[in-house]
């Protein structure tokens, strides 16, 4: 039997108006994501990638076709409070310390104060940031500072995550150490991911799913289910079947420039 | 650290101040000195040039007082009369000093509101802007007098806001007087302000957006806290032009007390030293409020995660 469905994309397309006429961001997208998946997007810049995360968050709005998360709207979705979403820099608020930047969505969903200090704890010792929350954001390095905003997504019971090149701009051994991290923490938590990235290895490895995508206009050239095992230590990297998937992965990308 | 500071920060400071008095020096000489070899010639004295330059350095009414003469007049008028002497400096400063402060708050209020109302509504945005901007085209004195006026007339009158205010003759004074101080305070303080609610990051907003914020929590959360350090800015800017503004609103008015009426009327009876030994106050009255709201803001910052510079 197969998990429900979280994220349902039908024929999804997204225009936008540009100084020289009409971009197509987005040409007749169809995907579906269940419950439990670790679904990369990967792509050149320009595929349209973070505007399908962003159509999911209802940061954009789709011209036509149809997106339904867990059976919503993307607005209903958001106002369900259905997501988490993780940007491409920590964006945090330098004025508040790990412990409230972590908190902050918590303040605004209206958990009460003990809830707020409980959640706070376990979310901090999730992304194994505990020791730090009295600190300022600017007093941690750029791959804590990323993992202090997982743990903010992390911190309300939304069990869809939505994570957008968040290991973009780290240097690759921090970056190697957070894959590692990240996947102990799906299997602990059990979330639905969605993750942008436009590192093959880096996609590979993490995902239960992979979706390449490739521009102008944005669409989805193949998908591909991963038939890595659950338990994925960093050395997987180097193994026949994990290359193998990553060279389909790259052909993918060949095949939608061409 | 120390060593540090002194290279940096009191060599050239004192160095600059200590060129500034040569030269004021210098200059007293020179302006005062036709004065007093009039003086001389008429009394038939032949002073050695020592002598004349002592002379032109210790006149009762000089063009350019030296600088030791302000001092005196500062330290004696300072430390020597009851405060409640019509002579004393730190009288005239406070009554200044009361009135800039009242002005200032009235602007801050008055400024924080006009920016929340201009963020928050394009119509306000477009329409409320140019009038911010051409309210502080005009010379303030030529309007202060006119401000002054009106408003006293209106407190003091018989009408409805006399009557929800209800203040006496001196509050009414002193009200109108710092209108004058909120009239040119209120603008950095707007600008600064709008300029800080729409200081947050895209992504910054995108964060509140998931979480499906109310405007008011996007509003206390985010563009409030972010908006601080631009309103500091600000103040310091909006202290200083309130001070300028308190003494401008006791110039043309008659005022009795307060560091622009000192400086008026020594300027009726060619009190120059006096005239100086007001400005001395009013600068230092200037220094220590920017100081002040300078701490307060490192406070602030520090309190809100501010990096040590």
């Amino acid at each position: 039997m197969q998990a429900p469905s979280v994220v349902s994309a039908k024929d999804l397309c997204l225009t936008y108006q540009a100084n020289d006429g009409p971009v197509r961001a987005l040409s007749n997208v169809n995907l579906d994501v269940r419950k439990g998946d670790f679904v990369s997007f990967i792509g050149p810049s320009g595929c349209g990638k973070t505007t399908f995360l962003r159509v999911i968050a209802d940061l954009e709005k789709s011209t036509s076709g149809e997106i339904s998360i867990n059976g919503m709207t993307p607005e209903e979705a958001r106002k369900a409070r259905a997501y988490g979403y993780v940007f491409q820099a920590p964006a945090l608020y330098p004025w508040r310390t790990i412990e409230n930047n972590i908190a902050l969505p918590l303040e605004i969903m209206g958990y009460s104060s003990a809830d707020r200090t409980r959640r706070v704890a376990e979310a901090l010792d999730l992304v194994s940031l505990s020791g730090f929350e009295k600190k300022f954001p600017w007093q941690l390095s750029g791959g804590m500072q990323q993992r202090a905003s997982i743990a903010r997504a992390l911190a309300f019971d939304a069990d869809l995550l939505l994570m957008d090149e968040p290991f973009g701009a780290l240097d690759e051994i921090v970056r190697d150490h957070l894959n590692e991290e990240l996947l102990k923490l799906w299997t602990r938590t059990n979330k639905t991911i969605c993750f942008v990235t436009h590192s093959i290895p880096e996609a590979v490895y993490l995902s239960t799913k992979i979706v390449v995508m490739s521009p102008r206009p944005g669409r989805v050239t193949d998908i591909i289910d991963s038939t890595l095992p659950a338990e994925r230590p960093l050395d997987i990297r180097e193994t026949p079947e994990f290359l193998e998937i990553a060279h389909r992965v790259r052909e993918g990308l060949r095949t939608g420039h061409a | 650290m120390k060593a540090d500071t002194l290279k940096d920060k009191i060599v050239p400071v004192t160095t600059i101040l200590l060129a500034l008095v040569v030269i004021w020096y210098v200059a007293a000489i020179l302006m005062n000195a036709p004065f007093q070899r009039d003086m001389d010639g008429r009394a038939g004295a032949t002073p050695s040039t020592l002598e004349f330059i002592g002379k032109t350095l210790a006149q009762p009414k000089p063009i350019l007082p030296a600088p030791h003469q302000v001092a005196q007049n500062v330290y004696e008028n300072t430390f020597l009369r009851s405060l409640s002497s019509n002579r004393s400096l730190v009288y005239h400063s406070w009554v200044t000093l009361s009135s800039t402060l009242l002005g200032f708050g009235f602007g801050m209020l008055l400024g924080i509101l006009l920016a929340v109302l201009i963020v928050h509504n394009r119509a306000m945005d477009r329409s409320l802007m140019p009038w911010l901007v051409a309210s502080q085209t005009i010379p303030i004195l030529a309007i202060a007098p006119m401000i002054v006026i009106i408003s006293y007339n209106v407190l003091t009158g018989d009408n409805a806001v006399a009557h929800l205010l209800n203040l006496d003759s001196d509050a009414s004074r002193l009200v109108s007087k710092a209108l004058i101080s909120t009239y040119l305070s209120f603008f950095p303080v707007a600008v600064g302000m709008v300029k800080g609610l729409r200081s947050p990051e895209i992504m910054h907003l995108d964060l509140m957006r998931t979480y499906y914020a109310s405007p008011m929590q996007t509003f206390w959360k985010l563009r409030v806290p972010a908006s601080i350090p631009f309103l500091f800015t600000s103040m310091k800017v909006a202290i200083a032009a309130s001070l300028v503004g308190a003494i401008v609103g006791e110039l043309p008015t008659g005022a009795v007390a307060g560091i622009g009426s000192k400086l008026l009327a020594g300027s009726y009876y060619s009190q120059t030293i006096d005239i100086w030994a007001a400005l001395v106050a009013g600068s230092l009255l200037a220094g220590i409020l920017v100081a002040i709201v300078g701490v307060a803001a490192k406070i602030v910052d520090r309190a809100m995660g501010g990096r040590p510079a």
